[in-house]
């Protein structure tokens, strides 16, 4: 299997603080990674050093056989997009606007509207089913449409890879659903490649055709969710004690948390083993 | 195809050629015919005027050289640079204040009320102390006492931030620099002083062509970069990830654009004194009367220079022959829109 995007020896730190060290990881072409792992676990501070958001302390990011950094900043967006959490859109902007704003890294000062600019705008919308909205004021978009709205911009760089930071942080169920759908219809002809971090293990378990298991700034494991998720690696990577059960819906691994007490005392348990290494939940 | 996929998107007009593909926004051009007949009205309106009446059409006569001497001394000597000078020194403001608004994502964010124009005229003083002024010294002095200030209001506020730390900030800072402007004057010899002070005021009150030649040149050099940056700064109004994301080199463009910013307000503030309100007001009026969401850096340099030259015929003609300095009027009316837009921050809560 061939990887477009990977990194090794991948050091990545915020001031003085390294979230994460030496990592080596390849994004499988074609598939749709998503990186879990508990809250402050470095998944978004991996996937943001995969989108060249943060420098890194050491260590390389690859994007097609060259280091990212040899890149224009505008041919690496012709490659790569990546949707940050928590983009601000501008006061009054409408829709069709912020989506057109996906279309930079194709344009030029005196190019930019170009016929297929126009094209790549009006098929990104109608993927995401925004198309209906175009005149919209994006502020007053529900946060599930709003969504829908930001990823279409980022589909309108028109990108092999796509890089998206918990797009489903922030919405109800129903959207959460809806936005993930979005992401298999746009993983499904296979061109595409997506990453996606997620907080949610079931929905990561659903989707995901490759998933990465993160915990304290390294990888515990790596693979399809039927291939590696089962309760030694849930306790693992969260610290809880589970069943992992066949999804009736999907088949794919579901994760079911013990009850209170059989936590409660399976961690007593561990801390009379091992009082040093006691974990939450 | 089903009628979603086959309907046009609701660009507006749009021009395309071999080489130029480009949307045309029905409001931004009306909008911009609108305010350049404004600022013919305006200039039309501040070279007719005054104690010497003309009319339109001597004005025109003196301008081709049919005129009396009379004639073409009042329009060539003193009128014509000082609505020219309006125009330059109010499109610099427009320009600078817009590129500040959008780097720091906050519509307080202006140079004036940053101390950015304290600071330049704190240069300018030193200038005008130390070496006697001259245009060149101003010019160089305010550019250097924008550029500090500048550097000094980034590392106090480090980053994008809510609009009453800003404010909080650009209080201290221009209390600071207000109080030492202050012990310049009052250190130095009386026509030193009393030059100095008038030129404190903002005033496009006997100044000439020298300013508007090297307001001008400044334009000409730093509003093409300015104009360049307008869609990455736009950009950059998301986010420094998303900016980053679409392509935008996000340190490059803080940099030049910053400096663009710093060097404009530096010029204009050497050749006029200090002017409140323009580069405050500018970018956002044109946002409002563009229907845009960008920094719109030409709309802004635009409606700046209509405002500056409004602000001076004003001043000039509203309690005649009582003239009020163009800075003391803008002032006066910006600080009523100051407090509008702090109330409508305060109730977004923010």
């Amino acid at each position: 299997m061939s990887h477009r995007l990977r990194a090794e020896g991948l050091t990545l730190a915020y001031e003085q603080r390294t979230v994460i060290r030496e990592l080596d990881v390849a994004i499988p072409d074609g598939s749709f990674t998503v990186i879990v792992g508990p809250n402050a676990c470095g998944k978004s501070t991996l996937l943001r050093g995969l989108a060249r958001m943060i420098k890194p302390a050491a260590g390389s990011v690859t994007l097609d056989e060259r280091p990212i950094t040899a890149y224009g900043s505008k041919e690496v967006a012709r490659r790569l997009a990546v949707l940050p959490q928590s983009p601000t859109a501008p006061d009054g902007i409408t829709v069709l606007d912020l989506v057109a704003r996906g279309r930079y890294p194709h344009q030029s000062l005196l190019k930019q509207w170009s016929v297929a600019d126009e094209e790549a705008v009006r098929a990104a919308m109608a993927a995401t089913g925004v198309a209906e909205l175009a005149e919209r004021d994006v502020a007053q978009l529900s946060g599930g449409q709003r969504q829908r709205v930001w990823i279409a911009m980022v589909l309108a760089q028109q990108t092999p890879l796509l890089l998206l930071d918990e797009p489903t942080t922030f919405l109800d169920i129903a959207f959460q659903l809806d936005v993930l759908d979005l992401c298999a219809d746009l993983h499904a002809g296979g061109e595409r490649t997506l990453v996606a971090v997620l907080h949610d293990l079931n929905h990561a378990c659903r989707y995901a055709t490759h998933l990465i298991a993160m915990r304290e700034g390294a990888i515990v494991a790596q693979g399809p969710p039927g291939e590696i998720v089962d309760a030694d690696l849930v306790r693992a990577v969260f610290g809880i004690t589970c069943e992992v059960v066949p999804d009736p819906q999907t088949g794919t691994p579901m994760i079911v948390p013990a009850g209170r007490e059989t936590r409660r005392r399976r961690r007593e348990a561990a801390a009379a083993e091992d009082p040093v290494a006691v974990t939450p939940s | 195809m089903t009628t979603t996929e086959t309907r046009p998107l609701p660009t507006g007009p749009v021009v395309r050629t071999e080489r130029v593909s480009v949307r045309v926004r029905t409001r931004v051009v009306t909008a911009t015919v609108a305010l350049l007949v404004a600022a013919a009205v305006l200039g039309a309106l501040a070279m007719t005027l005054g104690d010497y009446q003309l009319s339109v059409g001597q004005v025109i006569g003196a301008l081709t050289g049919s005129g009396s001497r009379a004639q073409e001394y009042v329009v060539l000597g003193l009128r014509a640079p000082r609505v020219v000078l309006a125009l330059v020194v109010g499109a610099a403001l427009g320009v600078g204040g817009a590129v500040f608004q959008s780097l720091a994502r906050n519509n307080l964010a202006s140079p004036d009320l940053l101390g950015f124009t304290t600071g330049a005229a704190s240069g300018a003083l030193i200038a005008i102390v130390l070496v006697g002024g001259g245009p060149a010294g101003t010019t160089i002095g305010a550019i250097a006492g924008t550029l500090v200030t500048a550097v000094v209001v980034q590392a106090l506020l480090g980053g994008a931030v809510g609009g009453y730390r800003l404010v909080l900030v650009g209080i201290g800072v221009n209390a600071v620099l207000a109080a030492f402007n202050n012990f310049l004057i009052l250190r130095t010899d009386l026509s030193t002083a009393v030059a100095a002070q008038s030129w404190l005021v903002g005033t496009l009150n006997g100044r000439g062509w020298t300013q508007v030649v090297v307001v001008a040149i400044a334009l000409a050099v730093l509003v093409p970069i300015a104009a360049a940056g307008s869609r990455r700064l736009d950009l950059l109004g998301m986010g420094d990830d998303v900016a980053r994301g679409l392509g935008v080199a996000v340190e490059r463009t803080r940099v030049t654009t910053l400096l663009v910013g710093v060097a404009l307000v530096g010029v204009a503030t050497a050749a006029v004194g200090p002017v409140a309100f323009v580069a405050l007001a500018a970018p956002q009026l044109a946002r409002r009367i563009m229907g845009t969401t960008g920094p719109g850096v030409l709309a802004a340099g635009l409606l700046g220079a209509v405002l500056l030259l409004a602000g001076d015929v004003l001043g000039q003609h509203l309690a005649a022959p009582t003239q009020f300095p163009a800075g003391t009027m803008t002032a006066a009316v910006g600080g009523l829109y100051l407090v509008w837009l702090l109330a409508r921050e305060w109730r977004a809560g923010r």
